[in-house]
């Protein structure tokens, strides 16, 4: 945590100079063997590594590879592992950070060059297995009824487990997915979690059980935590996967 | 409806966690009675005979404790069988693993791999105890035990079981609770941090437990290591001879 006030940084008079190493590697050109380059920066009052990684790009080095969309912990794309622990760069103070900061790509996931990772291949293909959307028995929605009602506190419940951005950091953490590739992960948990909650979902657990019951699923989770010791939307996943288990566990 | 997939899997997952649990339960209850010795020779005579039925049935009875043993050790068997499957098994599992903790240090991963390694080494420790116990059910008294630990010198195997049950036991303990929920009510961070300091308070409290009483049973073995094989006569008896 930092404690500093901002103006109180605005008046300290040299500012720091940050050595960001970041491990650079393209799988387009396999024969430039991965390689770890340092560069230096200047910290700003509020840099976050966004801005120090878009200032590297611009004015040292224009073949740096990373992802940004959002730029405001909104989108996802971001993530990556900052000195060690997997985050989102958009999301981080320079100043919450050492003088020298190492960057890698989340790993898991496919590499697309330096920092840039497809999670997006990786979040399509979980979510057609698990099948995380909503499911509805009835075929046909009349337009002229009333829509039905929720509550509030139920929608309320609902929305805080939508706020997962899928931006992959749970699985960087996971040691269960780093193992085993083929395992759902607490992201993919989360959302059939998330549906499970919602009325309008029909599904019945037999469903859930049907994609989740197995070590790909739930039972695979061994409860190391990496995932909800990162997430940066600091979604409740122990507890939602502890629910998921019981409910699988339980049926009949 | 969709047809319905194996339920095994969840089975098997809640039979690890109910063995896990059972061990659990009887290794804090078994170091309460082998503790006993602390309290004197005779202390630790009255707690044998009474796993022996001697209250009951007037006379001891040592295949008791073989049934027990047996228990115990179909329970271990059970259990280890199924928490193979969670065991790192191929080269590249192994690779994956290595290569996540050469990077992220984090203290509940660091938990699970102490909790592997010392469940490994449990296949071994608790095999050697378990088969004692099943098949020399007689020789459990101040002095057959101490005379085991010391002249037996089976001292260091207890030391390293020491270690090994109860970090494997309040890990698995602790993580069997986060793994169903238990005890995380409304707010998960807060109560997490207070389960994982409960956990190390009993860790700690039964490592110095056992490492007392192994201390005991080895200052008894020491004491009594020329006449070892004799047997005890609790005060009781002797006055009433
Ligand atoms: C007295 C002996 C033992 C006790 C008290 C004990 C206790 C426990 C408990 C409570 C758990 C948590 C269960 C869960 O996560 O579902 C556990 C998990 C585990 N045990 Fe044991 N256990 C014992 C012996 C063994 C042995 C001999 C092995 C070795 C093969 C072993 C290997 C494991 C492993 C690898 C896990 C983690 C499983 C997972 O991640 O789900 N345990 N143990
Ligand atoms: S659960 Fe959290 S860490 Fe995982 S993808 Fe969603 S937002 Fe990211
Ligand atoms: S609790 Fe652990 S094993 Fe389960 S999803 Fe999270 S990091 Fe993976
Ligand atoms: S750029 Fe969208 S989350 Fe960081």
């Amino acid at each position: 945590m930092n404690l500093i006030p901002a103006r109180e940084i605005a008046t300290q008079e040299t500012p720091r100079k940050l050595r960001i190493t970041v491990l650079r590697h393209n799988p387009s050109e396999p024969d430039i063997t991965p390689y770890l380059q340092t560069f230096e920066v200047e910290e700003g009052e509020g840099t976050t590594l966004f801005i120090a990684l878009n200032e590297i790009r611009e004015q040292q080095d224009a073949s740096l590879q990373f992802d940004f969309v959002c730029r405001a912990g909104v989108c996802g794309s971001c993530a990556m592992i900052i000195n060690g622990k997997p985050a989102l760069a958009c999301r981080t103070l320079t100043r919450d950070l050492p003088d020298h900061v190492q960057l890698a790509p989340l790993p898991g996931f496919e590499l697309i060059g330096d920092l840039s990772v497809n999670t997006g291949k990786w979040m399509r293909h979980m979510a057609e297995r698990v099948q995380t959307w909503l499911h509805r028995a009835e075929e046909t929605i009349s337009l002229d009824a009333l829509e039905e009602r929720q509550d509030p506190d139920l929608a309320e419940k609902i929305y805080e487990l939508e706020r997962c951005i899928e931006c992959g950091c749970c699985v960087a953490a996971c040691g269960t997915a780093q193992m085993r590739p083929d395992f759902v992960g607490a992201v993919g948990l989360l959302q059939l979690a998330r549906f499970k909650l919602d009325p309008r979902d029909t599904r019945e657990d037999a469903d859930y059980y049907q994609v989740i019951g197995d070590e790909s699923g739930v039972f695979g989770c061994m409860t190391l935590l990496g995932c909800e010791d990162v997430c940066p939307k600091e979604l409740p996943l122990a507890q939602q996967i502890a629910y998921m288990r019981r409910q699988m566990a339980l049926i009949k | 409806m969709v047809a319905p997939i194996s339920r095994w899997p969840a089975r098997l997952d809640v039979i690890q966690g109910v063995t896990g649990l059972l061990l659990v339960l009887f290794m804090w209850a078994h170091m309460g009675f082998v503790s006993s010795i602390l309290l004197g020779k005779d202390a630790m005579y009255f707690v044998a005979r009474m796993f022996e039925g001697e209250p009951i049935f007037g006379k001891p009875y040592p295949f008791l404790v073989s049934i027990v043993a047996a228990v115990v050790f179909i329970l271990f068997a059970v259990h280890a069988l199924l928490a193979l499957r969670k065991f790192p098994s191929s080269f590249s599992q192994y690779r994956a693993l290595s290569q996540h903790l050469g990077w992220f240090r984090h203290p509940d991963t660091l938990l699970w791999v102490l909790q592997v390694i010392t469940g490994f080494a449990l296949f071994f420790l608790a095999s050697v105890h378990l088969y004692q116990m099943a098949f020399h059910p007689s020789d459990i008294g101040p002095y057959a035990s101490s005379d085991r630990v010391w002249t037996g010198r089976m001292w260091p195997l207890y030391l390293v079981m020491l270690f090994a049950v109860e970090l494997h036991g309040g890990i698995g303990f602790y993580r069997l609770l986060l793994k169903w929920g238990v005890f995380l009510g409304d707010n998960p961070k807060r109560n997490r941090r207070r389960l994982q300091k409960i956990k190390w308070g009993i860790t700690i409290f039964f490592i110095v437990l056992g490492l007392t009483t192994l201390g005991a049973y080895m200052k008894i073995g020491i004491e009594h290591a020329d006449r070892a094989g004799e047997r005890y006569v609790p005060a009781a008896k002797l006055g009433g001879e």
